[in-house]
């Protein structure tokens, strides 16, 4: 059993190290698309015609292997975190991006009309109205987004061990130690539950004015582009 | 003075939602826009506070062009009520009425007091400050959307169809608390709907428009009850709209009998001088005066009668106070086919049947075809309106 947290030196680090380092690879990335997303999104709102293109664009990037995202970013920025952090946040717009358009769509007509009526400006509007309205919507898209992060920083081993708690699936296999195989894949769902539970619990403290009971709002579209992957 | 003057709007998709309409909005009153769906009244009340800016045309409040003042100071000069009351989902009761005046300015403590103020104002209970819309009905919602109106006290208030979406004990309600507010702060209304009955009992003019965005009449009710433009307003009006016009009318001019009463205690020789030809029913009433209800003479046992035998007299009618039609709705409700009539402190003032209805509703239209407005026949026409709601 203490063979199980015993980390093997060619990983630099000790079983704590990893998660701290995984979780910076896994969250930055969401952050990040958090960041790009919100104007992308109102774009889209706003401009209604530029919607299908985007989401169009997200989900081709999507599909897009990380593999070639790293052949690609290895010249510019060679074998770090950079390299795999970069198409991690480009994978979340797909999640992100609808998530947020139609939480803000989700805002009643009248609601708009009575803020237009009251003298609302266009951004006091968006960031007195709309976002705080969506923010259920976002989180969900969120939940989705941080999840999937988790998971995926593990492919950052094929560029010279930058997969944190993934670098331990390599280890297992070249020094046949299936326990750190088990390590990684339970350490990593620990963590994303974890870090779900702690969203929900944002939203809660967010959101006290959503009736108990439909809590689960707006994350419809999220669960469905997980699943579809 | 709200004017539109001339206004048309088409709409980019060419529908011409309002044609070259023309109104006079008087100050400190209830203005109704009220027409089939469809027919440009949204669209008229939101070019008012340029939330729909007109094609052609001008709009002026006492006399200035509302295009000369920025569109948000303009709004906000005007409280804005819609149906199912489009509050903020995301702000407690007392922060959705703060909304305005925390825009132009106000610290929060203030605009929050005044809040309260204003949920006492339209009868919500200070216990549902902290809440959220959710945690409303319909109804309370709807009283939240006419406090955030008036949170500043803007001089105008625009309201959409604010009450359409209750059901109809609610909307009554509301209308009577709308019409006392209305009676303190004396805004200047414009109000849409199009339920004619609504129109009918809030308005102090009300304006017929029809599909296409025309006017069809601008009248206060009682003439557009009595003289209605032509078809397209009368059918609109509906098939009881005479009955309707009674409302106009006061039950002032009514001659009230005072023979067919006796009292609870009454003798045989009381109740005997009483019973004559023309009266087949006598009104027994308590000793303090309020009817119990009718009884044919030969029925009646001197000194102590027997209450449990007497027919119902029914909801009786305010003597002068309520109209011809409150009157005429008692009498046939009765079931001796008379009306009581009762004073302020609910003791029989008289008995009237439905004959003698008949004739001052006959007497009250003689008058009204000599007059010129319409309605001159009506004394004192607020009085009896008022009282008819
Ligand atoms: N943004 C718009 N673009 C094009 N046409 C519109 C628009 N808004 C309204 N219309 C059209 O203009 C006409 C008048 O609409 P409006 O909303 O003013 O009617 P309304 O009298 O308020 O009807 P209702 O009683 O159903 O609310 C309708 O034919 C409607 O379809
Ligand atoms: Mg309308």
């Amino acid at each position: 059993m203490n063979r199980f947290f015993d980390i093997p030196s060619d990983l630099q680090h000790s079983w704590a190290g990893l998660i701290g380092l995984h979780l910076r690879e896994a969250l930055l990335p969401v952050l990040g698309g958090l960041v790009l997303a919100l104007p992308l999104a109102q774009l889209c709102v706003r401009l209604r015609w530029l919607y299908p293109p985007v989401l169009w664009v997200t989900t081709v990037l999507y599909a897009i292997p990380s593999l070639a995202f790293f052949v690609v970013l290895i010249d510019y920025t060679g074998q770090t975190e950079v390299t795999v952090m970069i198409p991690l946040t480009v994978y979340t717009l797909v999640v992100l991006v609808p998530a947020i358009v139609d939480g803000v769509r989700s805002v009643p007509p009248e609601t708009l009309a009575a803020a237009a009526a009251m003298g609302f400006g266009p951004v006091r509007r968006y960031a007195q109205v709309q976002l705080p309205i969506a923010v259920p919507a976002i989180i969900a898209g969120l939940r989705v987004a941080t999840v999937s992060s988790i998971s995926l920083v593990s492919v950052g081993t094929l560029i010279g061990n930058q997969g944190a708690l993934g670098n331990l699936l390599h280890d297992a296999t070249i020094y046949n130690r299936p326990e750190l195989a088990w390590n990684a894949v339970l350490t990593m769902a620990v963590l994303a539950i974890l870090a779900d539970v702690l969203l929900v619990g944002v939203r809660v403290l967010l959101t006290p004015w959503m009736p108990s009971g439909t809590a689960g709002r707006g994350q419809g579209r999220g669960r469905k582009e997980a699943a579809a992957r | 003075m709200i004017r539109i003057d001339s206004v048309t709007k088409r709409y980019p998709d060419g529908t011409v939602a309002v044609d070259r309409l023309s109104l006079e909005i008087p100050d400190r009153a209830i203005t109704v826009l009220v027409g089939p769906s469809g027919c440009g009244k949204t669209t008229t009340l939101r070019m008012i506070n340029r939330m729909v800016e007109p094609s052609e045309g001008t709009i002026s409040i006492d006399g200035r062009d509302t295009r000369q003042q920025p569109v948000n100071t303009l709004r906000r000069s005007m409280g804005y009520v819609i149906q199912n009351a489009g509050l903020f989902q995301h702000r407690t009761i007392v922060d959705n009425i703060a909304t305005v005046p925390r825009l132009l300015g106000w610290s929060k403590d203030r605009a929050r007091a005044r809040a309260r103020e204003l949920m006492e104002r339209v009868g919500l209970d200070a216990s549902l400050a902290r809440r959220y819309p959710y945690q409303l009905s319909g109804g309370q919602q709807q009283r939240v959307g006419v406090a955030r109106a008036l949170a500043s006290d803007p001089p105008v208030l625009l309201m959409d169809e604010p009450f359409s979406a209750v059901d109809p004990v609610v909307r009554k309600g509301l209308q009577d608390e709308l019409l006392r507010i209305q009676d303190e702060l004396g805004k200047t209304i414009v109000f849409v709907t199009h339920d004619i009955d609504e129109a009918v009992k809030l308005g102090t003019m009300v304006a017929v428009l029809r599909t296409g965005g025309r006017l069809a009449q601008f009248a206060p009710p009682a003439e557009l009850l009595t003289n209605p433009a032509d078809a397209f307003v009368e059918d609109f009006l509906g098939a009881d709209r005479g009955i309707r016009r009674l409302s106009f009318f006061s039950s002032a001019g009514l001659e009230l009998l005072t023979a067919p009463i006796v009292a609870v205690d009454a003798s045989a020789e009381q109740i005997a001088a009483r019973a004559t030809e023309d009266v087949p029913y006598l009104l027994v009433t308590g000793l303090d005066g309020r009817p119990l209800g009718w009884s044919e003479p030969g029925a009646l046992t001197a000194g102590q009668v027997d209450t449990g035998r007497l027919l119902p007299c029914g909801r009786p009618f305010a003597a002068g106070r309520d109209s011809l039609r409150a009157a005429l709705d008692c009498a046939v409700l009765s079931p001796t086919g008379w009306a009581v009539a009762v004073d302020g402190e609910g003791r029989a003032a008289g008995v009237v049947s439905q004959a003698a209805i008949g004739e001052a509703i006959r007497g009250a239209h003689a008058n009204d075809t000599t007059g010129t407005t319409g309605f001159a026949g009506a004394p004192d026409l607020a009085a009896v309106q008022k009282a008819a709601r």
